[in-house]
């Protein structure tokens, strides 16, 4: 479904943020629309990861606003004036927003079928039964229906990404953010955590943020490529104008010393 | 032989006394240990503070001196204890002392992902820690717990002093009586090692049990 026309589902306005006295996020702002498929690359430490980490409220931001489905991420009204977020506003906001991890985060004391149903029945009150069916729908879905019962430390790291990608969904959230997700596995493992993000790109309406180095399927998945470096958006705009046409010198040189690493663009 | 039956028996009785106290007093330490724990780890520096001072207080004194307290100072103040409440109390308080630090130090020891992944899922504070930190860190509690209930079992021995007659009080009885010092001593120092051995082997048992599934399909 190509992304839609109407207002945007996420707006950054002017964020910035440091570490200390390294400025990740520099005044940086920009716009996702609902359904798109956002790739962002660039080199690291360059802060595309933290956009995905300030976005599921695992950092906050020194200034700026971010806006998700009309709503202010890290401020809210009350008597008419603006205060920083509470718990509460906190606990919806995280409602609309799912993110699925480099390394997979899933509990390890707790069997695949149990990590994908945990946060529906604590969070939304959904009963065992329709957690469990919804669930097995999911694991099916990512190829792992066989694995429900078996516990995290019995899968490879593919199968554990899967897993992940089969809870983070089990919320139904409107957008998904995916940090590096094929980052932390082996070659031949890659394919088939791929092979489920371009299913869920064709085959469903959520907004997808994707940060990666799989610059091929960063190509041929997304709608639009940002590409970041210091902090900044260097440059902004559909795929083929990015890979195969770069505007921008550092963009140019990203892309050459990608190429040079081996991977296919 | 026979007269030695009836001294057994008086020991064995101490004994259930001992068991008694070790049961109750683990028992209080655990929840104390819990609530100091998660104490220290609040976000709340009144909560911090208090727990603090309690672990501060409770290991920086003497236990014997603790249990007089209970004991024989309590009273002055209106508050009267039988030999055994103040004796569960004052080694409940004590030993929850050390276990809180276990508790606060397995917690700590969670990695920063795990409620990075409650925190996606949108889960709660006390959803996090109750299903996903908890069960984990308490895995991880266990030994030290053994080591702690094992060092309970073995200071209630103190609670003599204050005329329980408990095992170690009963064998200075049956030495007074008998002027035998081999029979009594011999005896309790092999009890008190079948209990200390009992403790062990549950908190295996228990530990083999709770993660059974961390490599392992769950039945």
């Amino acid at each position: 479904m190509p992304p839609s026309n109407a207002a945007p589902i996420i707006e950054i306005d002017g964020i910035s943020k440091s570490f200390g006295a390294f400025k990740v996020l520099n005044d940086l702002s920009f716009s996702v629309k609902p359904r798109e498929k956002l790739a962002l690359i660039g080199p690291s430490g360059s802060g595309k990861t933290t956009i995905l980490r300030i976005l599921m409220t695992l950092e906050g931001i020194d200034s700026g606003t971010i806006r998700v489905d009309g709503d202010n991420l890290y401020q809210m009204e009350r008597n008419g004036k603006l205060q920083p977020a509470d718990e509460s506003h906190l606990h919806r906001m995280r409602e609309k927003i799912g993110m699925v991890f480099q390394l997979f985060n899933l509990f390890p004391h707790k069997c695949v079928l149990d990590n994908v149903t945990l946060a529906p029945m604590l969070t939304k009150g959904v009963s065992r039964r329709d957690a469990e069916k919804h669930a097995m729908e999911l694991l099916d879905m990512v190829g792992l229906a066989d694995k429900a019962k078996s516990m995290p430390s019995q899968l490879s790291g593919g199968q554990k990404q899967r897993v992940a990608i089969a809870r983070a969904l089990a919320l139904k959230p409107k957008i998904m953010l995916f940090d590096e997700v094929t980052s932390a596995l082996d070659p031949e493992l890659v394919e088939e955590v791929l092979n489920v993000l371009w299913r869920l790109c064709r085959e469903t309406d959520m907004t997808m943020l994707l940060v990666t180095h799989e610059m091929g399927f960063a190509h041929d998945f997304a709608d639009r490529v940002l590409f970041f470096d210091r902090g900044r958006i260097v440059e902004d705009g559909k795929p083929d104008e990015i890979f195969r046409h770069p505007k921008q010198e550092r963009t140019q040189a990203f892309l050459k010393k990608i190429i040079a690493a081996g991977h296919r663009v | 032989m026979g007269q030695w039956a009836g001294y057994l028996q008086l020991i064995l009785d101490g004994a259930v006394v001992t068991i008694k106290l070790t049961l109750m007093g683990s028992a209080l330490a655990l929840v104390m240990a819990f609530l100091a724990g998660l104490g220290r780890l609040s976000r709340f520096a009144v909560f911090r503070w208090l727990a603090t001072a309690y672990i501060e207080f409770f290991r920086g004194t003497s236990i014997f001196v603790q249990l007089f307290w209970a004991y024989f100072v309590l009273p002055l103040f209106g508050f009267s204890l039988t030999p055994l409440q103040a004796g569960v109390l004052a080694l409940g308080l004590n030993v929850g002392a050390y276990a809180a630090e276990v508790v606060r130090g397995a917690i700590k020891s969670i990695g920063k992902e795990q409620y990075e992944a409650c925190i996606a899922l949108n889960f709660n504070r006390w959803q996090g820690l109750r299903h996903v930190i908890l069960p984990q860190a308490f895995v991880l509690m266990l030994p030290t717990f053994g080591n702690n209930a094992i060092e309970l079992l073995k200071a209630s021995a103190v609670v003599s002093l204050i005329s329980l007659t408990d095992m170690t009080f009963q064998a200075q009885v049956v030495r007074a009586q008998t002027g035998n010092t081999l029979f009594p001593f011999l005896t309790i120092l092999i009890l008190y090692f079948i209990m200390a051995s009992v403790i062990s082997l549950a908190i295996r048992g228990l530990e083999r049990y709770l993660t059974r599934g961390l490599d392992g399909i769950r039945s």
